[in-house]
């Protein structure tokens, strides 16, 4: 066991510091830190930023444009990101259905998709859930049906995250009845740009329009963008679940908030000191604190073990119940910090663009939305319970 | 950075958990507790030929300098045995304080006959009101000619009775809860004015209260320099904390394992009760507590030899909360799901229950930890 970083990983986190001390501009890391929300023209331009640095996609192999870092590096370099304001890369294209292409895909899907998920020619979404499959996902009614060299789909998606700014969907459908559930669905790519897919916002409590309902009505899908084979699209799906599992428990992003959280409470005042010094207050922080600690070092336990040829196993759903957690934990006590601040909502504040003098402090104006919205941390992604499940059968054996 | 074990390290935690997988199994652990002193001799030199006493002791004393990352692997597979012999008592916190405080030639002297299992230690610093305050030591050392006179008590001395040697810290200066003026002394045992009333405790170890009625030892007793031993304590105090979080995480560990075995076995309604998914999640949620607490206490024990004190207290503070929370809630949890099985002494849940409930007791318990590691912030 050697807990500390090797020189070769301080002289690489040094590099990547390097580079995001220019790269982030003072805006950009604002607007992340305090929650706001940032614009497509945003996401894409600083994605690109990182296109153009070879830094898009950490996790894939070298020879489609990965960084061929080790784990560890990897680790390194997404913390680094959230620590300095980075904004988040869009997970569904280069995280998610790129390396489901790289498995799975044809020669020609490769050629044509992958380069343009680097260049983020395209801004994909996920169609997974629909209304009446949520946690029960092989139950989806979504139809697709093969006429000639061509699918026409039917059916309706639903919390489909900024689907409002994709082009692409992939997408989980049933094109067969017969056997069992989980037989009968295929992976197919669909071009949004089309008449018949129209997106619907869903307004969350938090205010905010980040999901929305998707309608598919005759949707065309060539039978080139069918990923695999026909009715082997669980299998897929299951693939892309196990991949990068030490990214969803965040460490970065909530060792960059419990920062923010010290902050912010450090200038709040309660009984004429700062929050910060409140004995209670002090102490729920530091509960926090060590919680990450706890989770760091299991993601790292993770990692080593990935170093050494040995998969992250089922026990990785406790990086993403525990992150969840944190983050809504973290979440909880900035909601908790700005006490009477938490109630103004004025939405256009955390837009680009807003230049009127803000209610309270600047800090808060975001704090109770995030809260709020930060709930689905612990639904999306395979529910929490939906990981306990996971853990009892393939771990326990129960 | 590596989380993996090296070859040594895995060595030694394969040959812990064969040890107690043939040799201590519930019915001998019972045994050993009914020995005179609470403890099996013969294991305790199975222990020394084995070069577990000797692991963390320096090289030119007859150790192996281990780290406290290996005693942590040697701990954590004892924990799943709940093993009750002295290692906390006489290698972590007595001969801890011999290598930390102590002079070369006492280092010397003591530590080779402690390895080879001859002579056993104990740590007489706790007092009846001191709580979890290191520095609050009440016990007085006052000059007697060329030496010291020793007065005072002390608080739940873990084998006491079954050590040779105690080492006993006492105040020559200052206020009571002062850093400055704490001195540590070897103390023998049954030397005159040194009287132990001793008794069993809930965990199925051995213990005593130790009063010191005008003990005379001499200036070759105080171990390392007079008046100066708290920083000494605490590091060895911050040490043995990872330690019992080691021996926490074997004991979660044994916990889990057996409460899904019994989740499967038994039967209610028809049907093995792990087949109900409130309990499947409550087993889910103990294997987590103890993953988290495992990770965190390993990655303290890498810190706890680093020279920084503060890194160090902050290390050690954290794993002790996450041993302590994970460590209760597997605990009462483990009961629970082995329903009115659980409450009897015949099964061994009961006892790990137990032991994870008196480490968060010894040397601060979660609250404690969690003050502290805020105000290290």
């Amino acid at each position: 066991m050697e807990l500390v970083l090797t020189p070769d990983e301080q002289a690489f986190r040094d590099e990547v510091r390097g580079f995001l001390e220019d790269a982030v501009t003072d805006d950009i890391r604002r607007k992340t830190m305090t929650g706001y929300r940032l614009s497509r023209e945003e996401h894409v331009a600083w994605q690109k930023q990182l296109y153009e640095r070879g830094w898009i996609a950490p996790g894939w192999p070298v020879e489609h444009g990965g960084t061929g870092w080790t784990p560890m590096q990897k680790h390194i370099f997404e913390e680094e990101c959230a620590l300095a304001g980075a904004p988040p890369v869009i997970a569904f294209g280069v995280v998610m259905v790129a390396p489901v292409l790289m498995a799975f895909g044809s020669r020609w899907q490769k050629e044509y998709y992958l380069p343009r998920i680097l260049r983020s020619d395209d801004w994909w979404c996920q169609g997974y859930s629909e209304p009446g499959s949520g946690s029960d996902l092989a139950s989806l009614q979504t139809r697709a049906e093969l006429k000639g060299d061509h699918y026409v789909v039917n059916g309706q998606k639903t919390w489909t995250s900024l689907a409002q700014h994709a082009n692409r969907m992939f997408c989980l459908v049933r094109t067969s009845s017969e056997g069992k559930r989980q037989e009968g669905i295929s992976f197919l790519l669909i071009d949004m740009d089309q008449p018949g897919v129209t997106v619907y916002p869903i307004r969350t409590i938090d205010g905010s329009t980040e999901i929305n309902d998707v309608f598919l009505e005759d949707v065309r899908v060539p039978v080139h963008d069918r990923v695999g084979e026909e009715n082997r699209g669980w299998t897929y799906a299951k693939y892309l679940l196990g991949h990068e599992r030490t990214g969803i428990a965040a460490v970065g992003r909530s060792k960059a908030q419990l920062r923010r959280l010290r902050q912010v409470s450090s200038v709040e005042m309660s009984d004429g000191r700062p929050l910060l010094e409140d004995e209670r207050f002090r102490e729920k922080i530091a509960g926090l604190e060590i919680d990450l600690l706890a989770l760091e070092a299991l993601v790292l336990r993770v990692l080593s073990d990935e170093t050494a040829g040995k998969g992250p196993g089922p026990e990785a759903s406790f990086l993403k119940i525990r992150g969840t957690r944190l983050q809504q934990g973290i979440t909880e006590l900035l909601f908790e910090a700005v006490g009477n601040y938490a109630h103004p909502y004025i939405p256009e504040a955390m837009q680009t663009g807003w230049n009127e003098d803000p209610v309270g402090p600047e800090h808060a104006a975001a704090i109770a939305p995030h809260y709020f919205n930060w709930r689905k941390a612990s639904i999306y992604g395979g529910s929490n319970e939906i990981q306990k499940n996971i853990i009892a059968k393939a771990v326990l054996g129960l | 950075m590596s989380f993996t074990f090296t070859e040594d390290q895995r060595l030694l935690a394969e040959s812990a958990d064969r040890f107690v997988e043939n040799e201590y199994d519930f019915s001998a652990r019972r045994e050993a507790m009914a020995r005179d002193g609470g403890f099996s001799r013969e294991t305790w030199n199975t222990f020394a030929e084995l070069g577990w006493l000797a692991l963390p002791f320096p090289e030119d004393c007859d150790g192996l300098g281990g780290s406290t990352v290996d005693v942590a692997v040697l701990l954590e597979s004892l924990g799943r045995g709940l093993v009750v012999e002295p290692y906390q008592s006489s290698i972590v916190l007595g001969a801890g304080c011999v290598t930390t405080a102590g002079s070369t030639e006492q280092r010397h002297r003591i530590l080779p006959a402690v390895a080879a299992g001859e002579h056993l230690l104990a740590l007489a610093h706790v007092e009846p009101r001191s709580r979890y305050a290191l520095s609050h030591v009440e016990t007085t050392a006052t000059r007697d000619g060329s030496g010291w006179r020793l007065e005072g008590a002390k608080a739940v001395v873990h084998n006491a009775e079954t050590a040779d040697t105690l080492v006993v810290s006492a105040r020559s200066a200052g206020a009571t809860t002062d850093r400055e003026g704490i001195s540590l002394f070897l103390v023998a045992r049954n030397a005159e004015g040194v009287s132990l009333r001793s008794y069993p405790t809930v965990d199925g170890m051995r213990a005593s209260e130790v009063t010191l009625d005008g003990v005379t030892v001499g200036d070759e007793a105080v171990l390392g320099e007079a008046e100066d031993a708290l920083s000494a304590i605490e590091a060895v105090v911050d040490r043995a904390c990872v330690l019992l979080c080691a021996e926490a995480a074997g004991a979660m560990d044994a916990a889990v394992r057996l409460t899904t075995a019994y989740l499967k076995e038994r039967r209610q309604f028809g049907v093995p009760i792990g087949s109900f998914q409130s309990l499947q999640h409550r087993a889910v949620d103990m294997l987590g507590a103890q993953q988290f607490a495992r990770a965190l206490m390993y990655r303290a024990a890498g810190v706890v030899d680093g020279a920084d004190p503060h890194e160090r207290a902050r290390a050690a503070s954290a794993a002790k909360v996450e041993a302590g929370r994970a460590g209760r809630m597997v605990g009462q949890e483990a009961v629970q799901l082995h329903g009115g099985m659980g409450m009897t002494d015949e099964m061994a849940i009961g006892h790990y229950f137990k032991r994870l409930s008196t480490i968060d007791a010894q040397f601060g318990n979660t609250d404690h930890h969690v003050r502290r590691f805020a105000a290290l912030a």
